[in-house]
């Protein structure tokens, strides 16, 4: 119970925080602000995709149906934290580059994982037996999680980037960040990676309760 | 498991023999290979008219043919097995790897048999100029190679879902994305006049795409084809 009470407070101190106590960055000025946001919510996409993945590979060794639905249910949260990190990219893009959408890397890369999750649920509801859908599912899923070394090396030779990079890591992959944007950004990282694994586990719980109601 | 290479060889290559002879009979999935393909080449070729289209252009048209080609005929293979319910024999008849490896090997020389249709059909009606041949050919043979590597294990999930047509384009089209890009390319590059060695990045990600996928499809697909 503690940490939900921590969570409340701790989101709303990033939400104030970020519009009042945080400084602009030099190039982008206020529009810089929803790095707090976006940038969470892209990870948690990023990570969704991984818990699914290491869910079917667990399914696939043991045969467990809990497997299978956690991989679900992370494939269905990692859909809609993508769809928030294209949103919120977007209006980046709109204030910053004048147009909602670019074709920038990793705009593309988000569509791709987007039209991945999007390809996963459509195969869930095709197969309606639970243990046929467990097996299939999990085989693509791990599939399309192999391909995106992949889309690393290829995407971004196709597109050139605006996407601003100084901002977190620099050239040679440091963590380039001022103190106080730092002690603004964890956090928000934090609570958002809490915040995923909180809806991820209600789900489990609503899963459980409406098999139970089924028998 | 198989005890030696060579039988093992021998096995895939049999099964690989008896869909070509099978196709040879129907001709159903080469014939809507081929027929996607002309309509659409036909297509494009009306609606561009007198109009000469660009290097860029046609390297797109050309790997957009190919995909949707696939994508009309490729997971036919599995289908096939599933609506005349021989896949229980074919499951006694060997390991799941040796299905594999038979399955993928008739998809790609159905697409080695497709591309020696439509390049000179190209050729002849959109002007498409194989300026550098040796990496012309090198990258359509490769990019089949990834293109059937991945589609064969897609055809084998599909064939077992309820709802087949629309499904095999929408599981196919992510995955896929690094090969019609390192496909798409590499036929600029040859059509465009480039040496051999220009196109090296391109004919490495193709190599190893499908090699990955080739590992990963052999460990995968058992529990597919079990289901």
């Amino acid at each position: 119970m503690w940490w939900k009470i921590l969570l409340l407070v701790g989101m709303s101190l990033i939400i104030i925080l970020t519009f009042t106590w945080s400084p602009p960055q030099a190039k982008l000025g206020d529009v810089s602000r929803i790095f707090y946001f976006h940038v969470p919510v892209a990870w948690v996409s990023v990570l969704a995709f991984l818990v699914a993945m290491l869910n079917s590979v667990w399914y696939l060794r043991t045969k467990n149906l809990q497997f299978d639905t956690n991989s679900g249910i992370a494939s269905k949260l990692g859909l809609l934290f993508t769809f928030l990190a294209t949103v919120t990219g977007s209006i980046f893009a709109k204030a910053a580059w004048g147009s909602y959408w670019n074709w920038d890397p990793r705009e593309t890369s988000l569509f791709i994982l987007l039209l991945i999750y999007g390809a996963y649920l459509a195969l869930r509801s095709a197969v309606p037996e639970e243990t046929k859908r467990a097996a299939l599912s999990s085989v693509y899923s791990i599939l399309a999680f192999v391909t995106v070394p992949f889309l690393v090396f290829v995407v971004p030779r196709v597109f050139k980037s605006l996407h601003p990079t100084d901002s977190i890591v620099d050239k040679n992959l440091k963590i380039q960040m001022s103190g106080q944007v730092s002690a603004l950004f964890f956090p928000s990282l934090l609570a958002f990676t809490v915040i995923f694994f909180w809806m991820y586990y209600l789900h489990q719980k609503v899963e459980k309760l409406s098999a139970k109601k089924e028998v | 498991m198989p005890t030696s290479l060579s039988l093992w060889a021998s096995r895939v290559l049999a099964l690989l023999g008896k869909e070509i002879k099978t196709e040879l009979r129907t001709r159903y999935a080469f014939n809507s290979l081929l027929m996607f393909s002309v309509v659409t080449l036909t297509a494009v070729s009306f609606s561009v008219g007198q109009f000469a289209l660009s290097v860029q252009v046609k390297a797109a048209l050309y790997w957009l043919i190919l995909f949707f080609a696939s994508m009309a005929g490729l997971a036919q293979v599995f289908i096939k097995e599933e609506e005349a319910k021989t896949s229980y024999l074919l499951k006694l008849a060997g390991p799941a790897s040796i299905i594999y490896l038979g399955k993928f090997l008739y998809n790609w020389v159905l697409l080695l048999v497709l591309q020696v249709i439509i390049i000179p059909l190209f050729v002849i009606f959109l002007d498409l100029e194989l300026s550098n041949l040796a990496l012309f050919l090198t990258v359509s043979v490769l990019g089949s190679l990834a293109l059937s590597a991945a589609t064969t294990i897609i055809g084998a999930i599909v064939s077992k879902a309820n709802v087949k047509g629309a499904l095999f384009a929408v599981l196919s089209f992510p995955l896929l994305i690094p090969v019609l890009v390192a496909g798409i390319e590499g036929t600029q590059l040859a059509t465009g006049g480039a040496r051999f060695s220009e196109g090296w990045g391109q004919l490495r990600l193709l190599v190893s795409f499908s090699v990955v996928m080739l590992t990963v499809s052999l460990i995968l697909f058992e529990f597919v084809w079990s289901e």
